[in-house]
């Protein structure tokens, strides 16, 4: 497929809106701060990419606010990890020569507005009788059966929110920056056991976006290119009564499919953004991704391995749960993989998320200019080691059939 | 299709039957989705799979959890007669029925520890 770079990356209005300003004003707002980044115009864009909870046409809106019309636009909806495939849908979309020039952007008013009106909760009637509080709920059973199968205990799930929240206090426009430590996480109010209200993400405004062309054109571009190594996505279930095994998410296929394209294993990557809606998704993410063995998430997180001191760097502007968490948190997750590879000399930079309640996952890995060139040696070591792009995920696949059977 | 899934489930459940779907292979299929026409009827045993209590800020706090039924299906339900906190995974449970919310709706599958 033809490499595609990111050219243009900005966020705006995260935290709380100026007064008056929509969930579209808010998206075309990063929008055209991305443009300008990469030192382009609305005129230059003929792909857009964009959904939201709030609007059900974003790129019919951000098209409009924008005073474009595009060749070709994707509004694909898989909750939080949306950016994410649309990167993966951009990239091919440039690559069949339907577009040159593609946007990715969101925004949200869901603090501004409540939460009731910005993300309106598909019911399930299956469910709904039992009165589950969601998608909180739907994580808290997670949590309880991570807990009850690997012994993870509420100390590590906190030491998440720790970490985050040290992150936070080097970002000055992170929404949380006081102290917090794991007895504060540990004493907060419960919401549904065993997850606390510190165990949860913000609820904020905001609104991010990317510009993404192909690498030849990036390289013509004001910013150095950060390019797409490696995307993939895969869901597996739309409530979480239908999830095959609490334990284990569809990120083990987006994770192996994307570093299998990109020839990189966990142990090349710099930093990693994680959805954190909860203290649980990065923990599963560390173990579903392959930073660690599944279950082994919890220990992994301890002695502040992902904070600012630790030897993986996770949730870099303190996350979902420290920062900023607009509804969808993906986009800022991708914006941030961006800066962590222009500023902080990260040559891999992973962005994963998460939609729904553990039911939709997309990876996106971003290289430098040297990452970029390691490429071809990539591949030809990972054909001498006679692996394929599906080995180990094969195994993940044959699992996740098996259980859909029984659902 | 003569009837929905949905349906056929609910008229079970007015005669105190928890019902599931089968495919074609005879594995349990749950929650009741189009396409399939072969409907079994559950012994009602079952495990806690997962548990959560919910502390709403106002009022009572519940249970919610995800049973997986012996025939090989899992569901989302409460278990009645025992505090919330007091469910575990791994408890063995039985179906027990609930009036339904409201006049019009069938009694709801609930469970109660499998004693």
């Amino acid at each position: 497929m033809t490499g595609v770079a990111i050219v243009g990356a900005a966020e705006a209005h995260m935290g709380l809106a100026l007064p008056g300003l929509s969930a579209s004003d808010v998206m075309a707002d990063a929008a055209l701060q991305a443009l300008a980044d990469a030192g382009l115009t609305p005129a230059d864009v003929d792909g857009v990419f964009a959904s939201s909870t709030q609007l059900p046409w974003a790129t019919v809106n951000l098209a409009d606010d924008l005073r474009i019309v595009p060749r070709y636009t994707d509004s694909t909806m898989i909750g939080g990890s949306s950016p994410m495939a649309h990167v993966n849908h951009a990239r091919a979309a440039i690559a069949a020569g339907l577009c040159d020039v593609a946007l990715i952007a969101y925004g949200s008013t869901q603090r501004s507005v409540g939460r009731a009106t910005a993300s309106v909760q598909e019911v399930d009637p299956w469910e709904a009788p039992y009165r589950p509080v969601l998608p909180v709920g739907a994580y808290a059973l997670a949590t309880a059966r991570h807990m009850h199968q690997y012994g993870t205990t509420p100390e590590q799930l906190a030491e998440v929110a720790v970490s985050a929240r040290r992150w936070a206090q080097g970002n000055p426009d992170a929404w949380s920056r006081d102290d917090l430590t794991v007895a504060d996480v540990l004493a907060a109010p419960r919401v549904c056991d065993p997850l606390g209200v510190r165990d949860c993400c913000l609820v904020t405004d905001g609104g991010a976006a990317i510009v993404i062309t192909s690498e030849a054109r990036a390289r013509t571009l004001r910013r150095p290119p950060v390019f797409v190594l490696g995307a993939a996505e895969a869901h597996s279930h739309r409530h979480i009564t239908a999830m095959p095994d609490l334990t284990v998410t569809s990120a083990v296929i987006s994770g192996e499919r994307a570093f299998a394209e990109a020839g990189l294993t966990p142990a090349d990557v710099d930093s990693a953004q994680l959805y954190d809606a909860f203290t649980i998704t990065p923990i599963l993410f560390l173990e579903d991704l392959g930073f660690c063995a599944k279950g082994d998430g919890g220990p992994f997180v301890l002695d502040g391995r992902i904070g600012p001191d630790g030897e993986l760097p996770v949730n870099t502007t303190g996350g979902g749960l420290s920062y900023a968490h607009p509804g969808m948190n993906g986009l800022p997750l991708l914006v941030e993989a961006v800066r962590r590879v222009r500023h902080h000399g990260d040559d891999v930079a992973l962005a994963h998320g998460n939609g729904g309640p553990l039911s939709s996952q997309a990876t996106v890995l971003l290289g430098s200019e040297a990452a970029a060139e390691e490429r071809p040696r990539a591949a030809k070591a990972r054909s001498r080691r006679g692996d394929s792009a599906t080995a180990g995920a094969g195994r993940h696949r044959r699992a996740f059939a098996a259980g859909r059977s029984a659902r | 299709m003569e009837r929905s899934p949905a349906d056929v489930y609910a008229e079970h459940c007015r005669q105190r039957e928890l019902a599931y779907q089968v495919d074609l292979d005879g594995r349990p299929i749950f929650r009741p989705r189009v396409g399939y026409d072969t409907w079994r009827i559950s012994a009602g045993r079952g495990t806690v799979y997962s548990t959560s209590v919910v502390r709403p800020r106002n009022g009572t706090p519940y249970g919610v959890v995800l049973i997986d039924l012996d025939e090989g299906f899992r569901m989302m339900s409460r278990v009645v007669g025992v505090a919330p906190e007091d469910v575990t995974i791994g408890l063995r449970v039985r179906l027990a029925w609930e009036d339904g919310d409201g006049p019009e709706a069938p009694p709801l599958p609930v469970f109660e520890v499998d004693a």
